[in-house]
């Protein structure tokens, strides 16, 4: 009888527990005060354009996350060029629905300085992404540039291989771009733990496909035995790619680039054998990281301008030989993603 | 002493001309490489597409004006058109719209400086600036617009005459024709009229305006082959080059080589030695590895000293100078 009672009682108590459950989840602070934090907060991308694959992929994922939780999400397009960039940085700060965080994707390493300075000032939080620059950000969200170099370095002495010429060109975007010196700079650093390995020529593209597939041909025509070229960016390699097809060397010069990953500029390339190997930002899990950081920043109640933080993306050189179906992102699918809406 | 006679008589033509020479020289002294076939065509094609533009610039400049909008219609025209293929348009309906659309341009240029007066830098710079924004924002969704696979502007990249590509025929058959034009027919003698003299041109009969018109449209479409071609060579088109200095470079071609911004002067020749210099500089520069900023310093310098030089040897009086000098 004793038992049965005990019985009984823990089986209530056990009722009663998986009844008080769920009340205790309703009670949960979390979501509120998360909605209450982010709930009409505006977000601002000003990238260096809107017009090509990353600045568009990253807009995809922030839209998507930041209306998500009651924000508003805004892009300002400077179509590359870096006054209508201030201007546009100018006037959303001044604006009567100035941005709360303001995610600027910086044109070289001075330029925009003061005006993210008085963004802070106003009470904005501001995020770099992509490309660094000489002022304390609340955030950078993007690549670790002279990493990135080393691993295009590593690429193209591996598909230069043991038996080659070791003879290696470079086509660099510019010198005043960070991502260009960074690059160019992790490049060396590897290339100089191989001696064996020399750069026989590294003109400047300034990321032009033209100028890179005429900086190209010289390149092959003075040294037809190189076995790898390494240029900085996918949106000026077609150039590149074009001297090597023009030379009659294609499958003989390794070419080793860096871009955002996106399907048709990268992995179609990577598969059809333009390009040997590509440093690919994994766009999704980039634009992830800006996203979290936007939400922690918008929660902290720390003022701008106090936290400095670097996320770099993890980057890794993809090969036609460990590309994955999901090793790119579609920009055309995001298209049609949007476009559905 | 008949050297001094001639130099005397150097104009700005003779000057970049002798100053390619010299480079050609040293180069091929000094850079090993240099001098072998392959890299001379690589020097010439690497101007092609410069050239042809420089043509088209050239006849506008003659006849006293100028076309900012080259670049924009260049650029623009053929991203729309692959734009246009990528979604599926036929080839021809594609292509017809494209032609369409680059005439009503070189026409609206031309109608709005011949017959609203309006001068032609502004009229030009807010076309190409109207042609950029609204192809970039209506028409086409990327900056670089990639060649449908297998399509014939893929294919004209691969084409090759005795290992020569395409583009150096192309710019040496409308430099050809252009010189034909310019040189011996009534339209191309009146060019020189007109810009010499517009108001004296138009005294004694010569349509004045209609011809200005032409003259964009002429341009336009010259900028629309540039166009096709740097897509066929690179297999996509980037609308960036609009924010490159190209459209300098195609001024500079034209007036390195002695055409008078004033108008009325210069003809073919002067765009291919315009184009030699320019040539076998970035190419000699490209093999000595010059950083990109030097390289541009140098190539304003030479410029210059073109210019200077020219300056010196046929000073400007009341006599050569024009109303309407730039």
């Amino acid at each position: 009888m004793k038992l049965i009672r005990t019985l009984m009682a823990a089986a209530t108590a056990l009722a009663v527990t998986a009844f008080v459950a769920p009340t205790f989840a309703a009670d949960d602070p979390g979501p509120a005060a998360y909605a209450q934090a982010l709930k009409g907060k505006r977000v601002m991308l000003v990238p260096l354009a809107m017009g090509f694959d990353l600045a568009q992929g990253w807009a995809h994922y922030l839209k998507k996350e930041v209306e998500a939780w009651g924000g508003t999400f805004e892009t300002r397009d400077p179509n590359w060029v870096v006054d209508a960039g201030a201007q546009a940085i100018t006037d959303a700060i001044s604006s009567d629905t100035r941005p709360d965080v303001l995610i600027i994707h910086a044109p070289d390493l001075n330029s925009y300085s003061k005006l993210m300075k008085k963004a802070q000032a106003a009470g904005t939080y501001v995020i770099l992404v992509d490309n660094p620059a000489n002022f304390p950000a609340d955030a950078f969200v993007g690549s670790d540039w002279d990493r990135l170099g080393q691993l295009e370095a590593e690429a193209a002495i591996k598909g230069c291989g043991e038996n080659s010429s070791k003879k290696i060109g470079l086509v660099q975007g510019d010198q005043a771009n960070s991502s260009s010196l960074y690059q160019y700079a992790g490049i060396m650093k590897v290339l100089d733990k191989h001696p064996e390995f020399k750069v026989v020529a590294k003109p400047d593209s300034n990321w032009d496909a033209t100028t890179s597939r005429n900086v190209t041909t010289t390149m092959l025509q003075q040294n037809p035995d190189i076995c790898s070229i390494i240029d900085f960016w996918d949106g000026d390699a077609t150039g590149a790619s074009a001297a090597i097809r023009d030379a009659k060397l294609d499958g003989k010069v390794f070419l080793v680039t860096t871009g955002g990953g996106e399907k048709a500029a990268d992995c179609d390339k990577l598969q059809d054998g333009t390009y040997g190997a590509v440093v690919m930002t994994e766009l999704a899990r980039q634009s992830g990281d800006m996203n979290a950081i936007i939400k922690y920043l918008l929660q902290s109640g720390q003022p701008a301008g106090t936290s400095h933080t670097y996320i770099y993306t993890l980057e890794k050189a993809t090969t036609k030989a460990d590309l994955k179906p999901d090793s790119c992102w579609d920009l055309k699918a995001l298209q049609a993603e949007a476009a559905a809406k | 002493m008949a050297g001094w006679l001639n130099f005397r008589s150097l104009n700005q033509e003779g000057i970049v001309f002798a100053i390619a020479v010299v480079l050609f020289v040293a180069a091929a002294i000094a850079l090993p490489g240099f001098i072998d076939p392959n890299n001379l065509v690589a020097i010439v094609r690497s101007v092609s597409v410069l050239g042809i533009l420089a043509l088209g610039m050239a006849v506008v400049i003659i006849g006293r004006g100028i076309d900012l909008s080259a670049v924009a219609i260049m650029a623009m025209s053929v991203a729309w058109y692959l734009q246009l293929l990528n979604t599926g348009t036929p080839d021809g309906l594609a292509f017809a719209y494209v032609l369409a659309g680059v005439l009503a341009i070189g026409l609206l240029n031309g109608f709005l400086v011949a017959y609203a007066d309006v001068p032609a830098i502004f009229v030009t710079l807010a076309t190409g600036s109207f042609v950029f924004g609204y192809v970039r924002s209506q028409l086409i969704t990327q900056d670089a617009v990639p060649v449908p696979q297998g399509h014939w502007v893929e294919l004209l990249g691969g084409l090759r005459f005795l290992d020569v590509p395409i583009e150096v025929f192309v710019f040496a058959g409308l430099a050809f024709l252009f010189f034909l034009f310019l040189r011996y027919t009534k339209w191309g003698r009146y060019i020189y009229f007109a810009g010499d003299n517009p108001v004296a041109a138009r005294n004694i009969g010569i349509p004045v305006r209609p011809m200005l018109v032409l003259r964009y449209v002429l341009s336009a479409c010259v900028a629309l082959i540039a166009g096709l071609l740097t897509a066929a060579s690179l297999h996509s088109i980037n609308t960036r080059v609009v924010n490159s200095t190209l459209l300098y470079d195609i001024v500079l071609v034209a007036v390195i080589g002695g055409i008078g911004l004033s108008g009325g002067r210069g003809g073919v020749r002067n765009v291919l030695v315009g184009a030699a210099l320019i040539g076998i500089l970035l190419n000699a520069m490209t093999i000595i590895d010059i950083p990109l900023l030097y390289q541009n310093l140098i190539k304003a310098a030479i410029l210059l000293g073109a210019i200077i030089v020219d300056g010196i040897i046929n000073p400007r009086d009341e006599q050569t100078a024009q109303q309407g000098d730039i």
